[in-house]
């Protein structure tokens, strides 16, 4: 439906408070009209455009109730499609989502930051799937797409139909009970500037938002017919593998694929520099061929093992930190009359492992490349597999199926770029590059190691004193030089959330980031630093919990009632779900723990329980504040979700590295929790916060620290390293 | 040498050497792309199809080991024709980024043939392993509940 090169639509709506309008990139076919960059018409009916990276998060489904719930369509009458690549659907939250402290005490100042923070991702044109952003950018400027669709399609019919005219399931009708459909005004309608006072409508009016909407992938994924990357045919299409250097970012000396040309089912083998590409009739024979490549490695650009990580990253302590971000009273003297206790937590590297391996499909013809490709930023994409296929960004077409995971994964163009580069060896024919297991797991951007060295005061049964120094590699400066070019200097915000934005009420509180140089490819992992600063935070907090002979939960709400009332009323909503007393009976924890990350605050209790097996994790509760619910069973799941990626982690997950090279190779040595696994969960969701935070995100934080919470629960001792595995023995 | 497969009650005719595993046949040869590459050392699950009834991981069994009958997520229902299993899904609305949910509904329908009532622990050793990475095991085990007590119902 959609054309292939982003060409102006003849109606460019003002839609949102953009100074400059922006262009739409919609350019439908024969018959099919588009109003604004978020909806098409035809015959058919409505064709919302959702442009975010549907990965699991269920945001097309919420996307598309924003612009239903204003434009008056029936539900089971959208269809949703990710559209285009453009600059019109750059995510103006992407920036701002970072600057925030403490929900309700944003000042004047802070707001005309955040305004101003919307300027960047425009200009850069960053469509981007990520920060658990998408609907808070999309909260505004798609309902008002909607309600200016709406209003245009209605000054349409004022000619047949007269005044007084209101809208309904996909019509205009007056008041007599005449009715002309939105397909049969949308002409007329795309010739007119739309009001510039359209209001949108209150949530008591609301029919889909705050509801649990059926999801509008959900039957397709029922049956096996959702499309993902993976799944991608054309006509005469071929299938291929890579074998990329496992020292990452290295080169190859040399190969010798004598023995692979001539295997069942191989066409090609193509040198691409730091790896090769075998092209066959069928992915396994593909698989087999490349594995029979035989490669010598150029050596890593990082310390080879672990150890030599973890020395480099632990060096930087040594150096003056990035970033004091929080400096609350003084640490540099205890207290007098306080105790201090000091502790270090060191936490892995992690793979993303998302369900479905790393895959692109790609048809150069010189002129032109198509590409399909799961993936969380699509203009990235275009710019990266342009310069590998030598053209120009308007000459690549990137179309974005569904994402079988991407939890950060998918925003890399890793492989779009080896898929253009395999394409371009083969013009005019469709190849489709899949990667095995083993080489997703090791080509991956990993949740960097980290390591933290806290220390913390107690006076009269309250923490004092709070003192952290973070160390890791920065996953913004590193992703930041890959897109861009160049790393920006100054704080590493990013780097320290989870740790330097929580509401507690410490009178000496300080967090110090300190940046480690270590060229381990990292990127983006679910929560990315609050995915270790979380564990950091509430571990230690824990830790002081004790040593004030507090209890852990009521210690938490008396140093964050004061800064955080909603966040306050979550400690309490898990107190109360979970029938905390404070107690357990032998053989059973529990823990909690709790994390402001992407603008909601999220409470956990987790409770542990022994076995005949081992550890079981039987339950956990999580209460959420999320300012403003549009989906409340899909923001449960999502909590759920976040909850469970953690608590994989949290046991199992570990990337270590030997000869440079991961040592992990499959889910046998990386594995996550199952069904057996896993606890029964439930969920509160709460929206006593001024402002509507992320969902996708919130949930993974809290979940490593509270099961390491609990188990210290259980058995006395303190987790101050992941994964658990190492440490426990849980149940299988 | 062609190896004839009965894969949704249609014979096909395949020309690729045997050692293919089945799930690349499906995928690859004839299009069938609802069975999921995931892992292909079965650990995931996500290549699960039924032969003879029986929940196989194909990316496991060589095309020329392949005996009886094959069906896929395609076989077991359509978006218009949907199993009471797949049925049960959509109602509880279980997928989330839905790439092992084929994998998944396969191996529970193998497990309600064989229990039409099965108990939790019941639950935990069929599907134990079907991975998940986006954690939906708790709408997974109400789904395969709610419909057991369909089927058997009916």
């Amino acid at each position: 439906m959609i054309g292939t090169a982003a060409v102006a639509g003849g109606v460019a709506f003002g839609v949102y408070q953009a100074k400059k309008p922006l262009q739409n990139p919609l350019n439908p076919a024969e018959g099919a009209i588009t109003l604004n960059p978020y909806l098409i018409l035809d015959q058919n009916g409505v064709t919302i455009i959702a442009p975010r990276a549907e990965m699991g998060q269920g945001v097309q489904s919420t996307l598309a109730a924003l612009v239903a719930e204003e434009l008056d369509v029936a539900w089971e009458d959208v269809r949703v499609l990710h559209g285009p690549g453009a600059q019109a659907y750059y995510n103006g939250a992407l920036i701002a989502g970072h600057a925030e402290y403490e929900d309700g005490k944003r000042t004047a100042w802070q707001e005309f930051i955040r305004e101003a923070m919307d300027v960047l991702p425009k200009t850069l044109s960053l469509q981007v799937t990520g920060g658990s952003t998408a609907t808070i950018d999309a909260y505004e400027k798609m309902r008002m797409a909607g309600a200016t669709a709406r209003e245009v399609l209605k000054l349409a019919a004022v000619g047949q139909l007269g005044e007084d005219l209101a809208t309904g399931n996909g019509y205009v009708r007056a008041p007599d009970g005449r009715k002309l459909s939105y397909y049969q005004l949308a002409q007329p309608a795309a010739a007119i500037i739309p009001p510039k006072d359209v209001a949108l409508r209150p949530a008591s009016d609301w029919k889909y938002l705050g509801r649990d909407m059926p999801r509008l992938d959900m039957v397709a994924k029922s049956t096996g017919t959702a499309e993902y990357g993976a799944d991608v045919r054309l006509e005469g299409m071929r299938f291929a593998t890579v074998r990329i250097n496992p020292r990452l970012g290295s080169g190859m000396v040399s190969f010798d694929a004598r023995a692979a040309e001539n295997m069942a089912g191989v066409e090609r083998i193509i040198d691409l520099g730091n790896g090769i590409a075998v092209v066959a009739n069928n992915t396994w024979l593909a698989f087999q061929a490349a594995d029979a490549v035989e490669i010598e490695w150029e050596n890593a650009p990082y310390p080879a093992t672990t150890e030599g990580l973890f020395s480099a990253i632990n060096t930087s302590f040594n150096d003056r930190p990035n970033s004091t971000l929080r400096d609350d009273g003084d640490v540099s003297a205890l207290p007098s009359g306080a105790s201090e206790i000091s502790a270090e937590y060191r936490v892995p590297y992690l793979a993303h492992a998302t369900m479905e391996p790393m895959n692109a499909t790609a048809l150069f013809t010189g002129e032109a490349l198509q590409l399909w490709c799961g993936n969380q930023a699509p203009l990235v994409l275009q710019g990266f597999a342009a310069d590998a296929a030598g053209l120009k960004a308007a000459q690549v077409t990137i179309h974005t199926p569904f994402l079988g995971g991407g939890f950060g994964r998918r925003a890399e163009p890793d492989v779009a770029v080896l898929a253009a580069k395999v394409a371009r060896a083969m013009p005019n024919i469709p190849v489709k590059v899949t990667w095995s297991r083993e080489e997703d797991m090791r080509h991956d951007f990993y949740r960097p190691a980290a390591i933290a060295r806290m220390k913390g005061a107690i006076k009269e049964g309250k923490a004092v004193m709070f003192d952290a120094k973070i160390a890791a590699p920065s996953v913004t400066r590193q992703s930041m030089k890959r897109v861009v070019g160049f790393a920006p200097g100054g704080a590493d915000v990013a780097h320290m959330e989870g740790a330097v934005n929580q509401p507690y009420a410490i009178p000496n509180y300080r967090v110090a980031g300190h940046l480690a140089d270590v060229d381990v490819p990292i990127g983006f992992w679910r929560s990315v630093g609050n995915s270790f600063n979380g564990f950091f935070h509430e571990s230690f907090i824990d830790e002081l919990a004790h040593a004030a002979a507090a209890d852990p939960l009521q210690f938490r709400i008396d140093l964050i009632a004061p800064n955080s009332s909603p966040s306050a009323n979550l400690l309490e909503a898990v107190r109360n779900m979970s029938g905390w007393s404070g107690k357990t009976v032998d053989g059973v924890g529990r823990g909690v723990a709790f994390t402001w990350s992407f603008g909601t605050p999220v409470a956990q209790v987790i409770e542990v329980a022994n076995s005949e097996d081992g550890i079981r994790i039987k339950n956990a509760w999580i209460a959420c504040d999320v300012g403003t619910a549009l989906d409340p069973r899909n923001i449960r799941a999502q909590m759920q979700s976040g909850m469970i990626y953690g608590l994989s982690a949290a046991v199992h997950g570990e990337i270590s590295f030997v000869d440079g090279e991961v040592q992990q190779e499959n889910f046998p040595d990386y594995d996550a929790l199952r069904m057996g696994t896993s606890p029964d969960i439930e969920v509160q969701v709460f929206e006593n916060n001024l402002h509507m935070g992320g969902v996708g995100e919130p949930g993974t934080p809290p979940s490593m620290p509270a099961l390491a919470n609990a188990l210290f629960d259980l058995t006395g001792i303190r987790a101050r390293e992941l994964p658990l595995g190492k440490q426990f023995k849980f149940a299988t | 040498m062609a190896t004839t497969l009965t894969i949704n009650g249609t014979q096909h005719q395949i020309d690729l050497p045997g050692e293919v595993p089945l799930l690349w046949v499906l995928r690859d040869e004839l299009g069938l792309t609802g069975t999921k590459y995931g892992c292909g050392v079965s650990a995931c699950g996500a290549c699960t199809v039924h032969i003879n009834g029986e929940a196989v991981r194909s990316c496991q069994m060589p095309l020329s080991d392949v005996e009886g009958e094959i069906v896929t997520i395609e076989g077991l229902g359509g978006p218009d024709n949907m199993s009471v299993l797949q049925k049960a899904w959509v109602a509880h609305q279980v997928a989330q980024c839905g790439y092992c949910q084929s994998g998944q509904i396969m191996q529970a329908a193998a497990l309600l043939t064989e229990n039409p009532a099965p108990n939790d622990a019941d639950i935990d050793e069929a599907m134990n392993g079907n991975l998940c990475r986006c954690g939906t095991y708790g709408r997974i085990r109400a789904a395969i509940k709610s419909a057991a007590a369909e089927l058997r119902g009916a």
